[in-house]
């Protein structure tokens, strides 16, 4: 029988991939796949044809008994025939090395894994043994792709030479971040990358255990990746020298700064530990530790089977390879675009992503998260890289675009920002857990139009000290959106005086 | 929709003892318990305090952390349903609104027939999707209140 490919991302079922493979039973060998990261035309299907995957979408199980009468099977059919995956824009614009297999391969099946380039890397790092291995992620210039941008190489290399009975390779994937999927997806859609990389970490510095810290609001993506973490064991990748373990969070935003991450891991409240000591030195359980975002660690891989000279040769600046960039909110073509860095924000947004779902025009993009600046047009020329991000008092955090038509009250959204840390914040220090509530009262003093040009100094002071005070960036990051809402969309902070222009 | 043991002191006691000798017990640990009784009740903590020799404070502080584990037993159904920046962009905070009005519920809270517990997220993951919920942990993208209105008709 003819395979057909659907996608079993949460995403897709979202929108009734499960009631679309129902409709083809019988008619096709079904493949659940991961998605392929383009959400607006899930459930997107692919059919396996002598000339290649033939794609379809957006599909619903009603339009199923059409399709196969007019040759779904044999990719002939032409109602919402999208062709071949790759040709399509938004694919064929793309370098997808962390998610080449994402979308493509059943996420279950080692066979898929090694016939794409699977366990490649994991043999280059045995070759080249553990000082070589950590040179090699050093020199392709990779960074944490969780927001922090850390050198992953010199990470390694620090707890490579850290001395410590045992060591501890640890994954964050709490991916709290409104507007981002890339872990998620990697989760569901290609789970051995994530435990390939592990398995090299722990071969570079000498770890014994490693543990997948997954939020608990991904339950698809867990139930996913404990399956490939008992495939992964009777095969005998994970063995008795090097094991992994998934833990799921509870709900803490905060957890996904790494050391509340590790207190949340030893069994306690996830207050933020100050630093230093590191976790290279002293992380898990007092232990040397490599804390790694899920991206970085699934981009190992490539890495090592590529080399690092093909990684180090993307990108921009000082920040090489590619980024996985999450297109969400009103976009009209939301989804997964992993791009070489340098792409620009007017690019993304307007370019690829099609502008609003609304079709108004677009206001404000807050990339990076809750944490992240409010870019309004004038910035669009901004170019996806940490540093070019950081000079405009922005960031690209774990890569997340939100984009917002003319509907959206930027004064309402500061507040949010205000809001979301008073509930998120884990109390240790003063600035983040104070500080934010006057924040939220601050700002409803100047929507309540009272003392605005006070009150508007005063949520400046409140942000500087916030931004300067604060043990780790959840407090530390906070004004960022604040501050660019007040900053570039001023007229929503004096709501009176907007309605007397009006 | 979930079916919860009733409370019983030995049953806890049996959960905590499958989880106690995992290292940095008290998430999984916590996990299971609500995940058997369908929250983790004040009357756990004492057993869980002792079964990890911390003090019965120090598991209040770790319970009431983590927004994740609730005090008392849900509905017949929770309901999930997004409140961060990509979903609002999307229109999430008329969702959000319409669906309390629907149930007369705040966020946190059950319905008075005992049907659904509304719960508030902060992302699904489901960003390109939005306004997006999990009903009993089944994912729903692209919410409005009338889609809204034809998901709650189905529950009982």
């Amino acid at each position: 029988m003819t395979r057909i490919f659907v996608p079993r991302d949460v995403a897709a079922l979202a929108v009734g991939a499960d009631d679309v493979a129902e409709a083809l039973v019988g008619h096709a060998d079904l493949v659940r796949t991961g998605s392929r990261g383009l959400f607006w035309l899930e459930p997107m299907i692919e059919v396996e044809t002598p000339e290649g995957r033939i794609a379809y979408g957006p599909v619903e199980a009603s339009d199923i008994p059409a399709l196969l009468a007019d040759g779904l099977l044999t990719g002939s059919a032409q109602h919402l025939r999208l062709g071949i995956p790759e040709h399509i824009p938004f694919l064929a614009r793309q370098t997808r090395l962390t998610f080449a297999r994402c979308g493509i391969v059943d996420p279950l099946s080692l066979a898929d894994y090694r016939a794409h380039g699977g366990f490649e890397g994991l043999e280059k790092a045995r070759a080249l043994g553990p000082v070589e291995t950590v040179a090699t992620v050093l020199a392709s210039g990779l960074r944490g792709r969780g927001g922090a941008g850390f050198p992953t190489g010199i990470k390694w290399k620090t707890v490579a030479e850290a001395k410590g009975a045992r060591k501890f390779i640890v994954c964050n994937a709490d991916e709290g971040d409104s507007g981002t999927f890339a872990d998620r997806m990697l989760l569901e859609g290609d789970p051995f990358s994530l435990i390939e990389g592990m398995v090299i970490a722990a071969l570079a510095v000498g770890a014994s255990k490693g543990y997948v810290y997954t939020r608990s609001e991904y339950p698809h993506g867990i139930a996913t990746f404990d399956k490939a973490l008992g495939i992964a064991r009777a095969a005998g990748i994970l063995n008795a020298d090097f094991d992994i373990e998934q833990r799921v969070g509870a709900g803490a935003y905060v957890c996904g700064e790494e050391t509340s991450l590790l207190e949340s891991l030893e069994g306690r409240r996830g207050q933020v530990r100050a630093k230093p000591p590191l976790p290279a030195h002293k992380g898990l359980f007092g232990c040397p530790t490599v804390i790694n975002n899920l991206v970085t660690l699934a981009t190992v891989p490539c890495i090592l089977r590529d080399g690092a000279a093909a990684y180090q040769a993307i990108g921009m600046g000082r920040s090489r390879g590619t980024m996985p960039i999450q297109l969400a909110g009103n976009i009209r073509h939301g989804g997964l675009f992993e791009a070489g860095f340098g792409v620009t924000l007017d690019e993304l947004v307007n370019d690829i992503g099609g502008g609003t779902l609304s079709g108004e025009p677009i206001r404000a993009v807050q990339v990076g998260g809750p944490l992240g600046a409010y870019f309004p047009p004038a910035l669009f020329d901004t170019p996806f890289d940490y540093e070019a991000f950081a000079a405009k008092d922005g960031l690209i955090g774990h890569g997340g675009v939100v984009v917002f038509d003319g509907t959206v009250d930027m004064a309402r959204q500061a507040r949010f920002a205000m809001e979301f840390c008073t509930v998120e914040s884990c109390g240790k220090c003063t600035p983040c857990r104070i500080g934010s509530v006057r924040g939220v009262e601050t700002v409803d003093k100047i929507l309540a139009g009272q003392n605005i040009d006070a009150n508007l100094e005063l949520l400046r002071d409140l942000c500087h000290t916030m931004k300067f005070g604060s043990l780790c960036a959840l407090g530390g990051f906070i004004p960022y959106p604040v501050l660019s809402a007040m900053n570039y969309f001023p007229e929503d902070f004096r709501p009176a005086q907007r309605l007397a222009v009006e | 929709m979930a079916n919860y043991e009733p409370w019983s002191e030995d049953r806890a006691r049996e959960v905590i003892a499958d989880h106690v000798n995992t290292e940095g017990a008290a998430l999984p640990l916590l996990h299971a318990l609500q995940a058997a009784f369908g929250c983790v009740p004040l009357a756990a903590e004492p057993l869980v305090a002792s079964a990890l020799n911390i003090s019965r404070a120090e598991v209040h502080g770790i319970v009431s952390f983590y927004h994740e584990f609730r005090r008392t037993v849900p509905g017949r159904h929770v309901l999930r349903v997004c409140r961060a920046e990509a979903c609002q962009a999307v229109g999430a905070d008329a969702v959000g609104a319409h669906v309390r009005s629907a149930l007369a519920v705040d966020w946190h809270e059950t319905s008075a027939d005992g049907a659904v517990t509304l719960e508030p997220v902060f992302c699904l993951g489901l960003c390109a999707t939005g306004p997006s919920a999990l009903l009993d942990g089944k994912p729903v993208g692209r919410l409005s209140p009338a889609k809204v209105d034809r998901m709650l008709e189905t529950l009982s």
